[in-house]
């Protein structure tokens, strides 16, 4: 679906990106995760489209990413951002619409009626009943609802997700992984997902990538990847790794006080834990008010 | 409707009065086909007034009220900021440097007859344009934020400039004043020829852009990821809505605050979407203009009113009529 080649960018003098390489499959949900500014961000504009690397290629469906037009990149490519939709004076029925217009001509028509399309979408996300209210009486979990359902009136193949449950509540943070799950399996959608959040990384995505400092440290599976040794070098902080008592897949707690202060480059956390992570893991294995979104990222 | 109603309305009134009857018939007596039918029955000074004095000016006061409200909507739209209006990349100042250095040498008249000043004035407002293009511009990319403050600063430097004219002479300083305020005295079929073609582009520009326009009120992003080539649209939206500016300004002066609040009007009556909004402007720039026109050449007839003065005695209540009215609907 995507491959990437030797990706690099900078930014004036500063490297942001160096080195980059992997590739998608169609109908996977792909995973980048890593510390506040080790590229993450950067690597989804390139991938939209919206700014030009410095080296290396990006091929979507085997075509360098460059031949397509602005317009032909948005029939392919739908984009979540982290901050909600602004909260401007149109109605939710209004914006879902304007996720047709890469596919509309510059009189707005479109060869087809797509009405049961958009019709479908807000029963889908039940914003039905919110259909003809504006945006601005919307509320913050709303809205990201409403931008999720613009991007599905996009029908594109590949989804971008840039942090979208950032602002969310962890009801709203589930409610919306499991949307996008959903419309994943129904359409064999491809989804990049850059997430904060260590332990959504974990249950939703098949695969995962750690970026830091521009750098790709480590691409695999949930287990492969987070792992307390890499996630300690990474991030500069030691949690504890807890099976989930369901799925099996690691999750993590933070641990005050263990965490790099101040000294910057990947200090060697691992060696000098002092408690054995297993009493703990076991103690959260079994504990059964672990809460889910105790361990949101805003470091 | 409204349109036709305020023209005949505002082709009747004036310091020698006419009938509105004679009015209608003398308008209907000009239509090539059923023309025939009407009877001339009115003085033949009637016509003269009517046709050759009262709707050149009329018209020009249309054209003049749908560009700057059409231009307005294009820079609130682009800019995404409410202040915006088509003075705001600095035009305006641009232009009256021009128009005040003419006036102020005593060339007033010099090369081109009375089409000296617009043309100087047309030509400097968009070197102020360039000018603020040029600042605006950091590695390529602009953003709209620069693209206001530069807008601001040349306004500025320009405005010293023409104060400082305005202050080096005192006995032309009524002229130039008379001229910053805006007016449509004396300006024949000719001038509204000249802005029409602009007017036309710069519609047909905005109103193809209207949909994109909508996308951008979503935020930069949000329009790039559904296939709007952003950083043209802007460009291209700015340019025409100065363009049309600078030509209305440069043949009737700076007439503020219709480009301003027309487009807030529209919006708080049919909402953000830019469809409505831009034909929705024309409209009510044309009529809004036509009527404090109207006003300013009757009210202290045979004195003239600055038609800028009357604009913003009528817009700014009004408009604080509209939005007291807004809040209390929320």
């Amino acid at each position: 679906m995507i491959r990437i080649t030797e990706l690099a960018k900078s930014y004036g003098r500063r490297e942001v990106l160096r080195g980059v390489e992997f590739s998608v499959g169609k109908g996977e949900m792909f995973g980048v995760i890593g510390p506040n500014g080790s590229g993450k961000s950067t690597l989804l504009k390139l991938i939209s489209g919206i700014e030009k690397p410095d080296a290396g290629r990006i091929e979507l469906e085997g075509q360098p990413l460059g031949r397509f037009s602005r317009k032909e990149l948005a029939r392919k490519i739908a984009v979540l951002q982290q901050d909600a939709l602004p909260p401007v004076g149109f109605t939710v029925r209004q914006v879902v619409e304007m996720g047709r217009y890469p596919f509309q001509s510059w009189l707005g028509d479109e060869p087809e009626d797509v009405s049961a399309l958009i019709e479908g979408i807000l029963d889908r996300l039940r914003l039905r009943a919110l259909a003809d209210r504006t945006l601005e009486h919307l509320s913050g979990g709303e809205r990201q609802r409403v931008a999720l359902a613009k991007a599905m009136a996009q029908q594109p193949r590949l989804l971008l997700l840039d942090e979208p449950t950032t602002y969310l509540d962890i009801g709203y943070q589930i409610q919306m992984m499991d949307e996008i799950r959903r419309w994943q399996s129904d359409t064999e959608l491809t989804v990049i997902a850059v997430l904060h959040d260590l332990n959504l990384a974990a249950q939703y995505c098949d695969r995962l990538l750690v970026i830091q400092d521009g750098r790709q440290v480590r691409i695999g599976r949930p287990h492969d990847v987070i792992e307390r040794g890499l996630i300690a070098r990474v991030y500069g902080t030691e949690p504890i790794l807890v099976p989930h008592p369901v799925s099996g897949l690691p999750q993590m707690m933070l641990q005050p006080g263990w965490s790099r202060a101040g000294v910057s480059g990947g200090a060697p956390v691992g060696d000098t834990a002092p408690r054995a992570a297993a009493g703990y893991s076991e103690k959260g294995a079994t504990g059964s008010e672990t809460p889910f979104g105790g361990a949101q990222w805003n470091g | 409707m409204l349109l036709l109603l305020s023209v005949v309305a505002s082709l009747s009134l004036g310091s020698a009065r006419l009938p509105v009857g004679d009015v209608w018939r003398i308008l209907f007596h000009q239509l090539p086909v059923v023309g025939g039918a009407v009877p001339a029955t009115w003085p033949e000074s009637s016509e003269k007034i009517v046709l050759d004095v009262r709707f050149p000016r009329v018209v020009l006061g249309v054209l003049i009220g749908a560009s700057l409200s059409l231009a307005g909507a294009g820079f609130q739209g682009v800019l995404r900021n409410p202040l915006a209006d088509p003075y705001t990349l600095g035009v305006a100042s641009g232009a009256s440097v021009g128009a005040a250095f003419l006036m102020l040498s005593g060339l007033r008249f010099a090369l081109l007859g009375p089409w000296t000043v617009p043309v100087v004035a047309f030509a400097t407002g968009i070197a102020s344009l360039w000018i603020v293009f040029r600042l605006a511009r950091t590695q390529g990319t602009f953003r709209t934020e620069t693209v206001i403050l530069s807008g601001v600063v040349v306004s500025a430097f320009f405005g010293a400039i023409v104060s400082f004219m305005v202050s080096l002479s005192n006995k032309v300083i009524n002229d130039i004043v008379f001229w910053l305020m805006g007016s449509l005295a004396l300006r024949g079929w000719s001038f509204s020829a000249v802005v029409l073609p602009f007017f036309a582009a710069a519609f047909a520009v905005l109103a193809g852009s209207a949909r994109a326009l909508n996308l951008l009120a979503l935020g930069e992003r949000q329009a790039a990821h559904l296939g709007v080539r952003v950083d043209v649209m802007q460009r291209v939206v700015l340019a025409a809505s100065t363009l049309v500016t600078a030509a209305a300004v440069s043949v009737s002066g700076v007439i503020g605050f219709v480009g301003l609040i027309t487009p807030h009007l529209v919006r708080l009556m049919v909402g953000p979407d830019y469809r409505l909004i831009i034909p929705l402007s024309v409209l009510f720039g044309g009529i809004y203009v036509l009527w404090a026109d109207t006003l300013a050449r009757t009210l202290l007839s045979p004195v003239e009113i600055p038609l800028g003065v009357v604009t913003a005695f009528l817009g700014a209540p009004f408009f604080a009529y509209l939005l007291a009215r807004h809040k209390k609907g929320v």
